[in-house]
């Protein structure tokens, strides 16, 4: 009986070491994203506080973070998530509300609340990050003719070979009305409609048997590399970073894209509310936003942390040309309609797996 | 055994069907053991090298090793592992030889039907108890934490020790029972003292099992775990689906390793148990 | 007096109790907790009492009064004001696709513009939605509390606007068939595992025992082997750029561009999942085949029989227990996997567990996932039944 009761003892001395209360537990998107939020937001965190900071790996979504809600036990502490997630759980209180007030102000004194594009936050979400799902290729596998339009992705007669695809019908849908022929302005109002929808999943079937589907953002990049497929659907700044970091041959192919912004969000009932605010406090910056800059091709949604984007640490690369906002990159791009997505995405969800099972 | 008609006929049959046996066997070892040198590639891709073939030392190193034994996701995963596994372990072992020995005796009723009970939980489809679980343990306010781990991976691995114990048990000769009775012993006394020497290879075997299976399970800790209770086969399971790393082969060849090591000691403990039943 | 049967009878019973209390509590409790999720659904009537009480008094057929609007109405800016429509909303939008746009934006609208006059105008006025019958059909129908709904969707099912059977459109039928090819792919497992296992079972039953032995530890290395472990093995071999295709490759079997898709699809699944569960055909195999005595094969021999002839007429029909027993243990044990197919199966490899996992992990639809379980369930419970009888659960081994 001794035994037992010294064994568990050692256990609960596991169980207390391992809930140390005053960690916070930050969810990102790993890979070379999540490196780039360790460099620009973590690091210079730690050391202005001293508060310890965990990072979690997460792939987007609410349903992690209704279960912790829901049952009570809330782990995360702050959560880099997209705005349609942010929309939508902001919507169901699964997240705290952060008032644009307790956002820090630009360097020029401009109150935040002017100084985020109108409709580009969620009452939810500090922070603010732009960023594109983009098709690159790996240069190797076209000797001749290159692919460069969003109408090549889905055209295996000239581009022969297998397409990396993200496992979620956001972005997708929209790509394969773009390339069918629906003009920007009109690709939510046609997937409004059913026909629009069957449309849309009609210009998939047409490359079903050649799609590789994907799940994090690190995959990809990681895919074209080891050939598994030819082209994919990707992050602009994962590939941007296999680029220039790892000398990997790939091309972006800046064409139909679609523009996407993410935020910072904190769950509902977190016992660590007051370091979580702290944190996005810290990261709302317009020098924290633009430090990201500094790591990878994404770039801030504040006009004032726009304004400083500079170059990247490691290489020295001048990165402005390489954001989704640059000009030159922005001849045909889509603005991902988030409070459409909010609405609909369960439902897109569900047709989007019956899909996938048929 | 020599064959009446055509011993050619034979002698083919019997060549090709040790043949046929070699490949299934290949078929069943091979692909466990490829993973052990691909942990040692240079390179992060998952295939030889030239370079490996031609076992040029470069070509190999022990990188991934040194970043799975390095600060990172995989100690900390082990240690939750090992938290969970043992606690599981103690509740399952604990329970089911308690049950083992009641089920054993001539005299318990409704035997077959209990039996069958208190094995379904080895039987039932992983997917659907924790689903479950899951339900359970949210609504009770036990979501995420090591108590509602613990506590399933007990009952999933309580059957194994069931099973095993009562193996042993089998053999085992109810005189003695009456035997140490005669002598004085109470019913508590022949348990601990007669019973539970006997059948201890049982014991172990089945504490083994069911440490196993708490040391390999992912689905439970996937819908009743939340991030405090990431274990080694739920880091395996976000590396292969997420971004598979070469990391991941030198931690699956621990793991062959283990496996390894396990299967000696119930082998160990099995023949203890001839030697004792004889 | 104390008889003593009674006494070990109930020393035996309190033995037992723990376990079968632990197993109850733990295991039983929570697999009947799925069984009533996957009929009763609270959240909206629970949400909505108001709305619902009117709707009840409604016939169904006009629009509802001016009075059920106003209550409606206000209730759904009430639940919105602190946040928790939003997952009415959805739970609507289950029954009828639009309707969480459609409350949100209504509450919204109703929240920050409350109508001086007619409610019914108002709202009609910023949604259409509200002008049409079947909307107000499919919240009175969100309330109810006990429904048979999530089983009829797993059965690709629904209900019309007057409360009917009807079969879901076309292009939402998905589970009838995930069930046939679960079946499928379990059916082929199974027969390709025993075909695999029976020649190598019958040479271990019938080696001398030392070889016997070593070749048993081939058998059990990959049964102790980790299941991830073994998963990541068949990506490395399997996978565009593995092992395999590089090898086809090299020896000019196929071209580079001609590399084979053996994996992340149904063949990645049937190849991984058989080296699964191989060992779970060939010892329950292995341990019927050891009784069987090798001098009835010889007797049947020296009577004249050819081989075939006495395989078939004396061997096969003595190792028929080991053939049930290996063959169900396999099937049971295929039709509920998930691990395996989830990592190697790709988009067409998937079996219904995926839809069970979709469920509870993505869409949260955890009534449906309840209902899946529970068919999945009772299909596994018939065929252990039918294992217990011919097979005996108490006789299960283990490796």
């Amino acid at each position: 009986m001794r035994n037992i009761s010294l064994l568990s003892s050692l256990l609960l001395a596991a169980f207390s070491a391992t809930a140390a209360a005053q960690t916070l537990t930050l969810v990102s998107w790993g890979g070379s994203y999540g490196r780039s939020v360790e460099r620009a937001w973590v690091e210079p965190f730690i050391e202005e506080t001293g508060i310890e900071v965990q990072i979690e790996d997460y792939n987007g979504g609410l349903a992690q973070i209704r279960a912790q809600v829901e049952s009570g036990n809330v782990f995360w502490d702050v959560v880099d998530m997209p705005t349609p997630d942010a929309v939508r759980g902001c919507d169901e209180g699964l997240l705290e509300f952060v008032p644009v007030e307790e956002l820090p102000p630009a360097p020029d004194g401009t109150p935040a609340a002017e100084d985020y594009p109108p409709g580009s936050r969620s009452d939810c979400a500090g922070g603010g990050i732009a960023s594109a799902t983009i098709v690159a290729y790996n240069d190797e596998l076209f000797p001749g003719a290159k692919p460069s339009t969003l109408e090549d992705y889905f055209d295996l007669d000239k581009f022969p070979g297998r397409r990396g695809m993200r496992r979620v019908p956001v972005v997708n849908l929209e790509f394969a009305l773009i390339a069918d022929g629906v003009p920007l302005d009109d690709v939510y109002r046609t997937l409004g409609t059913d026909e629009g929808i069957a449309r849309a999943f009609a210009k998939l079937d047409t490359i079903k048997d050649q799609i590789v589907f994907w799940e994090a953002g690190a995959q990809p990049p990681q895919m074209l590399a080891d050939q598994e497929v030819v082209m994919t659907t990707a992050y602009n700044g994962r590939v941007f970073n296999a680029q220039i970091l790892e000398n990997q041959p790939f091309t972006i192919i800046w064409d139909g894209q679609v523009q996407e912004a993410s935020g910072l969000v904190i769950p509902l009932g977190t016992p660590r509310l007051d370091i979580a605010r702290q944190f996005i406090e810290f990261a709302s910056s317009a020098q924290s936003l633009a430090a990201i800059s500094k790591y990878i091709s994404y770039s801030p949604t504040r006009y004032s942390g726009n304004a400083l984007v500079s170059t990247h640490e490691d290489t020295g690369i001048e990165m402005a040309p390489h954001m989704p906002a640059a000009e030159q990159n922005m001849r045909r791009a889509l603005h991902s309609d988030w409070v459409w997505w909010a609405d609909n995405r369960d439902e897109m969800n569900e047709r989007f797996a019956v899909w996938l099972t048929r | 055994m020599s064959a009446v008609k055509n011993p050619g006929d034979s002698r083919l049959r019997r060549w090709l069907h040790v043949g046929f046996c070699a490949a299934v066997l290949f078929f069943l070892v091979a692909p466990v053991l490829v993973v052990i040198p691909l942990s040692f590639n240079a390179e992060p891709y998952f295939t030889f090298t030239e370079g490996m073939l031609r076992l040029e030392p470069d070509a190999w190193s022990l990188r991934w090793y040194e970043n799975v034994l390095g600060e990172g996701r995989w100690l900390p995963a082990l240690g939750k592992s090992l938290v969970i596994g043992i606690a599981a372990t103690v509740v399952a072992t604990t329970l089911g030889t308690l049950a083992a020995l009641g089920l054993s005796s001539p005299a318990m009723p409704g035997r077959g039907l209990i039996m069958g009970l208190l094995i379904s939980p080895m039987v039932t489809p992983i997917i659907i108890t924790a689903a479950g679980m899951s339900f359970f343990y949210s609504d009770l306010g036990l979501g995420q934490t090591y108590t509602a781990l613990i506590l399933a991976h007990a009952v999933l691995g309580a059957p194994f020790v069931l099973i095993a114990v009562s193996a042993s048990l089998s053999g085992y000769n109810h005189d003695l029972n009456r035997a140490a009775a005669n002598l004085g012993a109470d019913g508590w006394t022949t348990l601990r003292r007669v019973q539970l020497p006997l059948i201890a290879p049982g014991v172990f075997t089945g504490a083994l099992f069911a440490f196993s299976a708490s040391f390999d399970e992912v689905v439970v800790v996937l819908f009743i775990g939340g991030p405090e209770q990431r274990t080694i086969p739920r880091e395996m399971w976000a590396g292969i689906r997420e971004q598979i790393s070469p990391e991941i082969l030198a931690v699956a060849t621990f793991l062959i390793v283990f496996a390894v090591l396990l299967l000696a000691a119930v082998n160990w403990l099995r023949q203890r148990d001839y030697v004792r039943a004889e | 007096m104390v008889n003593p049967m009674t006494d070990k009878r109930l020393r035996a019973a309190l033995l037992a109790a723990p376990l079968v209390i632990f197993v109850a509590v733990t295991f039983l409790a929570p697999l009947a907790l799925m069984l009533v999720r996957s009929v009763y659904e609270p959240a909206v009537a629970d949400s909505l009492p108001a709305t619902l009480n009117a709707l009840a008094e409604w016939d169904g057929r006009d629009l509802p009064s001016e009075e059920t609007f106003r209550i409606a109405g206000t209730e759904f800016v009430a639940l919105n004001e602190v946040r928790a429509l939003g997952s009415v909303a959805t739970r609507v939008n289950r029954l009828q696709s639009g309707m969480r746009s459609t409350l949100l934006g209504t509450a919204r609208r109703l929240g920050n513009d409350p109508p001086a006059g007619s409610w019914r105008d108002a709202m009609i006025d910023g949604d259409e939605d509200w002008a049409e019958v079947s909307t107000w059909l499919a919240i009175r129908r969100a309330g109810e509390r006990i429904t048979p709904r999530y089983y009829l969707n797993a059965l690709d099912l629904d209900r019309g606007a007057a409360g009917e059977i009807v079969a879901q459109p076309e292009d939402r039928r998905i589970y009838v068939s995930l069930l046939w090819r679960t079946f499928l792919i379990s059916a082929t497992i199974t027969a390709i595992s025993l075909a695999l296992a029976y020649p190598v079972a019958w040479l271990l039953a019938h080696a001398r025992p030392a070889r016997a032995g070593m070749l048993l530890l081939l058998v059990l290395v990959p049964f102790w082997t980790s299941l991830l472990v073994r998963t990541t093995s068949w990506i490395v071999l399997l996978q565009n750029q593995g092992v395999i295709n590089d090898l086809l490759v090299v020896l000019g079997i196929i071209a580079d561009e001609q590399r084979l898709s053996l994996i992340y699809n149904m063949t990645g699944t049937i190849i991984a999942m058989v080296h699964v569960l191989l060992p779970f055909m060939i010892l329950p195999l292995y341990s019927i085949m050891r009784t069987i005595p090798p001098r009835h094969m010889q007797a049947a021999a020296s009577l004249g029989a050819s081989f075939w002839q006495s395989f078939r007429r004396v061997y096969w029909p003595q190792s028929l227990p080991g053939v049930a027993a290996g063959s169900l243990l396999v099937f049971i044990m295929s039709i509920g996997f998930y691990i395996t197919p989830a990592l190697v199966g790709g988009r067409t490899g998937q079996l219904i567990s995926s839809m069970i996992a979709y469920h509870m992990e993505q869409s949260l639809n955890w009534g449906l996932a309840a209902a899946l379980g529970a068919i999945l369930l009772l299909l596994v419970v018939l065929l252990y039944l039918v294992y217990n009888r011919l097979v005996g659960v108490d006789r299960m081994r283990l490796g």
